[in-house]
């Protein structure tokens, strides 16, 4: 809804120049089509990132939101008709999109702010945008003060019983299969699929459920449903904050990001760059904590001083939080080998 | 004698009949007035479902039947159609046996009664499939009402397993399916003369017998009707397996969104919803052998 105001002043400010100058290109400049997931995720980057980043950029951003981006990219990416520009989503989809000729490589010369990064925050398609993690979280009162703490307590039924609930989907709960299982984090990737889905088939007869949202994630935490699951910390905080008995530890958990990457023959590429790169400056990138619990994309924004030590603790990207996690490989899960193992998770589920 | 017959004949057919050009100006109108309609249904039904059909048969940008003969030959979407088929059969069953008392009371008792269990079957109607799902979720769930009475009441120690499964995903779909065994029953039920079962009283049958072999007989149409109305619309069930079926009640409709979302194969998906579409087909051609098929979707 902010974005009208926006829209309007630039539709009387593009009017006038058309106007005085007589070049009508000029309406059509100076603004982008921004794709993210929705729901307060949208919202809170709307007031922290891409307001400031409009007024800044003195650009119009038409906002969209895809929960599952990937089927509009290749859609778009295919027929050779793109509308979108910009898009917030796994980097999974801007490498595998990258790989199949349907996302534009990143000419990184013109993304300054992105220098600084650490080389795993990036590829050669896209950059981090912002952090989340899939974590272990638990209803303390099931456990009276032994809560489980890594992977393999949570495999663990005769220690820790209860209801468990995981993801109903491959990526991540295979990492969490091969850490209860012994694996070391440096070891991880290539994941062993193998021995991944002979360890989640021990634990299968032990989910009670096996969530599709993340909004039902946080039903089951929230109402008792079940005493311990992996879920995204950004739900668990909330449900937190609302009073539920629930909690998380970011032992072992695994560190996600969404990047930012554009579509093939987007139809404003150069303002979509300069976005870009506006997006995760460090200025920009540290309001997103401020208003929902997920790190910036860009660590610098630790360094100057706008998140409050005590916030920036409760991050997954606190370079501290980090150390005790695992960085997904989007590498990994675009390989050929990544996609046969997402191919394998129908039939698991379904045996 | 013959030729004039002939000729009379030839005049009849050749002479403007005014009642007939008024009849065929009236075709013509009604041509035009059904256009619209005709035009929504080509653009939004039979150009996308072509182009699905199409769709379906290309794999890798080629002409292949390689998306049916994965159907046909692995595991998962056999397991898959299984259990679709097993609960549609499950939950037509279900509906019949809970939907058949209803309808019955609903055609003998008197029409003040008859209005108010009809009102009673099509209230919860009204009120979307996403909110009637997470109603049984909260009755049903761990901590949930029934749960807690059971165990208040000392029926069962524990909590028992009633959402998040296929047993779940019965419960709430033969709720949500349940007046479209209902209503056509009670359409059929009403038809059925009540001299007919008065006479079999009065030559000495009991109301067992009477009902066995006068009324019961005489409701199978209905109940032909409303099976396949819940059969069919069970088979294409996916807010509520999605929502209250924990991940493993996995339908056909779900494997559909499951190979666009985690597979991007839209042949793949095309392909099933065919499958899906072909059975459909099958089971109304079936039907409509036995029982027209006005009947069924309530024209008549």
């Amino acid at each position: 809804m902010k974005q009208t105001h926006g829209l309007k002043t630039l539709m009387v400010t593009s009017v006038a120049l058309a106007g005085t100058v007589g070049v009508s290109h000029t309406m059509a400049a100076g603004q982008i089509t921004f794709v993210s997931q929705g729901g307060a995720y949208q919202e809170a980057q709307t007031v922290a990132i891409l307001d400031p980043v409009a007024e800044a950029l003195n650009i119009t951003i038409h906002q969209e939101s895809a929960p599952d981006a990937w089927p509009m990219i290749r859609t778009q990416g295919t027929t050779g008709q793109a509308v979108w520009d910009v898009v917030d989503t796994p980097p999974l989809n801007c490498v595998r999109g990258g790989n199949q000729d349907l996302i534009e490589p990143l000419d990184f010369s013109r993304v300054p702010n992105a220098e600084s990064m650490p080389e795993e925050y990036k590829t050669p398609y896209s950059v981090a945008y912002e952090f989340y993690s899939s974590v272990l979280a638990y209803n303390p009162d099931a456990f009276n003060g032994n809560p489980p703490e890594t992977w393999a307590d949570f495999w663990n039924v005769e220690e820790f019983p209860g209801n468990r609930a995981l993801r109903n989907h491959p990526l991540g709960t295979l990492e969490a299969a091969l850490l209860a299982d012994g694996v070391t984090p440096d070891e991880l990737y290539p994941l062993d699929v193998d021995r991944a889905f002979e360890k989640l088939e021990e634990i299968k007869p032990h989910i009670s459920t096996w969530w599709t949202s993340g909004g039902q994630s946080a039903q089951l935490l929230y109402d008792g449903e079940v005493d311990m699951l992996m879920m995204w910390n950004g739900r668990v905080s909330a449900i937190m904050n609302e009073g539920a008995n629930a909690d998380f530890t970011y032992n072992e958990g695994i560190l996600q990001n969404t990047h930012l990457c554009i579509i093939k023959g987007a139809p404003n590429l150069d303002m979509a760059v300069e976005f870009l790169n506006a997006a995760i400056d460090p200025q920009y990138q540290a309001n997103l904590p401020l208003h929902i619990d997920y790190g910036p994309g860009n660590p610098a924004a630790f360094d100057i001083g706008k998140i409050p030590e005590e916030r920036a603790r409760e991050l997954p990207s606190y370079p501290e939080n980090a150390e005790r996690q695992v960085l997904m490989s989007y590498e990994w899960w675009s390989s050929a080998e990544g996609e046969q193992a997402e191919r394998r998770w129908l039939e698991f589920m379904q045996q | 004698m013959k030729a004039t017959a002939i000729h009379d004949r030839y005049a009849a057919a050749n002479a403007i009949d005014p009642s007939l050009r008024h009849r065929r100006r009236e075709h013509v109108l009604m041509m035009m007035l059904m256009s619209p309609a005709v035009l929504v249904v080509f653009a939004l039904l039979i150009v996308p479902l072509s182009w699905l059909i199409m769709q379906s048969f290309y794999a890798d940008g080629a002409l292949s039947l390689e998306h049916y003969r994965r159907i046909f030959t692995e595991g998962i979407y056999w397991n898959t159609f299984f259990l679709t088929f097993r609960i549609s059969v499950i939950v037509t069953l279900l509906a019949l046996l809970m939907g058949y008392p209803v309808a019955y009371a609903a055609s003998i008792l008197p029409q003040r009664w008859a209005m108010l269990i009809l009102a009673l079957v099509i209230l919860p109607f009204w009120t979307s499939v996403l909110v009637r799902a997470y109603a049984w979720l909260i009755l049903l769930q761990r901590s949930g009402v029934v749960n807690q009475t059971l165990i208040a009441s000392g029926l069962t120690d524990s909590p028992l397993a009633l959402m998040h499964n296929e047993l779940g995903t019965i419960i709430a779909t033969v709720h949500i399916l349940l007046p479209f065994m209902v209503l056509p029953l009670y359409a059929t039920m009403q038809k059925i003369p009540q001299d007919l079962v008065q006479a079999g009283a009065s030559l000495g049958g009991s109301p067992l017998h009477v009902f066995m072999r006068v009324f019961f007989p005489l409701s199978l149409s209905g109940v032909l009707a409303g099976m396949t109305l819940v059969f069919v619309l069970c088979l294409g069930f996916y807010i509520t397996p999605e929502l209250v079926g924990g991940g493993r009640t996995v339908m056909a409709s779900m494997l559909v969104s499951r190979n666009i979302q985690l597979y991007s194969d839209w042949g793949a998906a095309s392909a099933v919803s065919v499958v899906l579409l072909i059975c459909v087909l099958a089971i109304f051609y079936v039907v409509s052998r036995l029982v027209p098929l006005e009947r069924i979707l309530g024209a008549k």
